[in-house]
């Protein structure tokens, strides 16, 4: 057991710092800064991962033979921490680490040779389609159907929730294929090109009022949607399998090196805060002392993490353990959010609904507030999404206690 | 000991609930906010007519002479509807001033609240003071026969609307000395006031005030000069009464929803309230609730007490409610799931509500302080 990194692993961090110091401009982290739900249009994006490609960086979780960084383990983890340490834009995850892990394992050489390259330069975006307004944390139940017709798939129904996909190339489903006993099998995965004629995207704005173009999730609507079978992953209604194993990547992220960002961040805002007594909130011991425990929490967390990374670097697999991350990380993620709110007292009140917009007046505050009590509000999807903290804890009850 | 409502009192919910149910569904209500002025002047001339706004005024001053049951109820049944137009702001708080004030300023003003003439804002909080009523760097000097007023005013709950403010300054004194705050109006025609108005995350309206030399009569005065924060205190704390009120009203909307929404709301084959985990949420969400609702009767009670008895009363009331008001507000976003996200389920829009009503006069820790002091 110890504590520290090996020389050649502070070499390598001192070298994505000075990527990041590059690469990331104060023009990027100003129009980054501006976003309510931690997405900053399809441009940005798709330039900062651009950059990540050129430098080889875009893919630390591939095989080298794909592209992938070959990074070590400990390189993957420094890697991500350093870029959540400087707020830099993180890569959307849904081609890169959902869809196209899914196409190593299971996807035919052509599908591999269509896709894999387009991801890796960031040329082709993509959403996820599996959530359907009667199928959320029981996601068997979906229904969105898509019928065998020889050469093609007919697909008809509705995905919801669907991250940008107002930007969207293609969309990897999970349909119906079959009606069977157990739901679970007669599920497919399919990829549509998002161009195919029948299909809709509606936005749904949610409760941070980010405004279109700016909206995080959307409604896709499927109507007659003609879909080439050579689109099919894998086998017809073995979708279920494929899907479990994309769930794994989902949720093996390391969650402490933005959450401290959030502590930094949260105590420059309450040295910038007069509370009225002429000291700042910083010397308001009751605040100090949330802040200081909120940390405290984080610090756990790292450390929960570090030995889950070491393990994997040891050739172990991540377990159900991860879901330790999901739920802690998010929660403690939930509770910097609220204590960003608290921080701002009445700045937490005005409202501007496109903080994108170029504006000629002054900010009513100080000029980070108009995001804060949006991000808190669009932060309550982290303990419904991806699986909620309620079914999060069900897994770990019943696959790490044996409940 | 009795904590049943009157037949009087009953009809007033009764009123209020017909009202809502005509005027304020969901769709109405998210209609008006986002309407240019973000507010309808035809619901404020309903309040009139309805006799609303004279609702805590003596019948000498033309009003009611209700207590603060009455303006609990009025609050509470607001609060179910998300009602945004400035019911407390004009007759809970700026009419708390004016119905304390000398008998020219009462025959001068209440007769134009009682009518729905004129909405009022309380302008108080100044960016450096955070919940520090008396942290005052707005400034008026006697010139002649003149108040001279210099400062700036943040945050002022349904500024847009309003006509009259009431204002309050420092006319001697160091910066956050009790002793030097004065209470005035100010109209909002009058020369050297800039406003600058803005929507608030909860789906009203709020506004800045820049007051550069702006000259007003000494007869706009509210009290005595430079004993106006035993005032401010007392009426704030009406105010927090009445906050409260609406929240617990707007808490009851978001219980209903949600056990509601577990009941009819299926997956793995079954309604997700079968799900104990749900199950216990619920349960604590309703005994939130449940004693919300206790400590809005109790410092609804209360005002009329003796100092420390009120101050304790209002500040635990205000910390149980803000406690509720996050605990409810976000589990039930949590247990409407993705729905709850979206702007276009009601959900949201009353955990917003309440996540304002949170910190409104006051956070949690602020009111742990004063109820501290004022053992």
């Amino acid at each position: 057991m110890q504590l520290g990194f090996k020389d050649e692993d502070i070499k390598f961090r001192d070298e994505v710092r000075s990527f990041i110091k590059e690469t990331f401009t104060e023009d990027m982290r100003k129009t980054l800064s501006l976003s309510k739900n931690g997405h900053a249009g399809k441009d940005l994006h798709v330039k900062w991962q651009k950059s990540l490609h050129q430098r080889g960086w875009m893919a630390p979780n591939w095989p080298e033979q794909y592209g992938g960084a070959g990074f070590t383990s400990t390189q993957k983890y420094i890697f991500e921490s350093e870029m959540a340490r400087e707020g830099a834009p993180r890569t959307i995850p849904f081609g890169l680490s959902m869809v196209a892990p899914v196409i190593m394992e299971f996807g035919s050489q052509e599908q591999k040779d269509k896709f894999l390259p387009d991801i890796l330069e960031s040329n082709v975006w993509w959403c996820q389609g599996y959530s359907e307004p009667g199928s959320g944390s029981d996601l068997a139940s979906l229904q969105c159907k898509a019928e065998n017709k020889g050469d093609h798939y007919l697909v008809n129904g509705t995905k919801i929730w669907t991250t940008m996909a107002q930007y969207a190339d293609w969309i990897f489903c999970l349909v119906r294929t079959s009606k069977t006993e157990k739901p679970q099998q007669g599920i497919s995965f399919l990829l549509i090109d998002m161009k195919s004629p029948g299909i809709e995207v509606r936005p749904l704005i949610t409760i941070d009022n980010s405004p279109e173009p700016h909206q995080e999730v959307n409604q896709v609507f499927f109507e007659d949607v003609k879909v080439p079978i050579q689109n099919l992953i894998g086998e017809e209604n073995k979708g279920w399998t494929y899907a479990k194993y994309l769930l794994e990547f989902e949720r093996g992220t390391a969650y402490s090196p933005g959450l401290y960002r959030g502590i930094k961040n949260l105590k420059e805002i309450a040295r910038d805060t007069s509370v009225g007594d002429g000291l700042t909130l910083l010397d308001d011991n009751d605040f100090l002392n949330k802040i200081n425990e909120c940390e405290i929490q984080i610090q756990a967390m790292e450390f929960v993490e570090h030995r889950i990374f070491s393990a994997l670097s040891a050739g172990q697999r991540v377990g159900p353990e991860s879901s330790i991350l999901k739920t802690r990380g998010t929660e403690i993620g939930q509770y910097l959010q609220e204590l960003a709110v608290e921080a701002i007292g009445y700045w937490s009140h005005p409202f501007v609904e496109d903080t994108f917009a170029n504006v000629n007046e002054p900010s009513i505050g100080p000029e980070y507030a108009a995001t804060i009590t949006p991000e808190y509000y669009n932060g309550r999807k982290t303990t419904i999404y991806a699986g909620s903290n309620e079914i999060q804890r069900n897994i770990i009850s019943k696959a790490v206690l044996g409940l | 000991m009795d904590f049943s409502f009157s037949e009087e009192q009953t009809l007033l919910r009764n009123t209020i609930q017909s009202f809502i149910q005509d005027n304020y569904d969901f769709d109405k209500r998210q209609a008006i906010v986002k309407s240019e002025e973000g507010m309808k002047q035809e619901n404020w001339k309903q309040f009139a007519e309805l006799g609303l706004l004279g609702l805590p005024f003596s019948e000498e001053d033309g009003g009611l002479n209700f207590g603060s049951v009455e303006t609990m109820i009025v609050a509470e049944e607001f609060g179910k509807g998300l009602v945004v137009e400035p019911y407390i702001q004009t007759v809970v708080t700026c009419g708390g001033f004016l119905r304390r004030a000398n008998a020219s300023i009462k025959e001068k003003y209440i007769p134009g609240v009682i009518s729905g003439q004129d909405i009022w804002a309380f302008a108080y909080a100044e960016p450096q003071g955070r919940y520090n009523l008396n942290d005052l760097t707005t400034t008026a000097t006697l010139d002649g026969d003149n108040y001279i007023i210099n400062g700036y005013k943040s945050v002022v709950s349904g500024g847009p609307w309003a006509n009259k403010f009431i204002v309050s300054v420092r006319t001697s004194g160091d910066q956050r000395d009790s002793d030097g705050v004065s209470v005035l109006i100010v109209d909002k025609n009058s020369e050297g006031l800039s406003i600058r108005d803005y929507p608030t995350v909860d789906g009203s309206r709020a506004s800045e005030l820049t007051l550069e030399n702006v000259t007003i009569s000494k007869d706009e005065l509210i009290g005595e000069e430079g004993k106006g924060a035993e005032l401010i205190e007392l009426i704030v704390d009406e105010t927090i009464a009445a906050i409260c009120s609406e929240a617990i009203g707007a808490m009851k909307v978001l219980n209903d929803a949600t056990v509601e929404y577990c009941k009819t709301r299926k997956q793995f084959g079954q309604p997700i309230g079968k799900f104990q985990v749900l199950q216990h949420r619920m349960v604590d969400m309703f005994m939130q609730y449940e004693q919300s609702v206790s400590m809005t009767y109790m410092v609804n009670l209360k005002l009329d007490e003796e100092y420390a008895e009120r101050r304790k009363a209002a500040s635990g009331a205000k910390v149980q409610i803000a406690k509720a008001a996050k605990f409810i507000g976000q589990s039930a976003v949590q247990l409407h799931g993705g729905m709850g996200m979206t702007d276009e389920l009601n959900v949201g829009h009353y955990f917003k509500r309440l996540s304002m009503i949170e910190n409104s006069y006051g956070n949690i820790d602020h009111h742990l302080k004063k109820y501290s002091s004022a053992e």
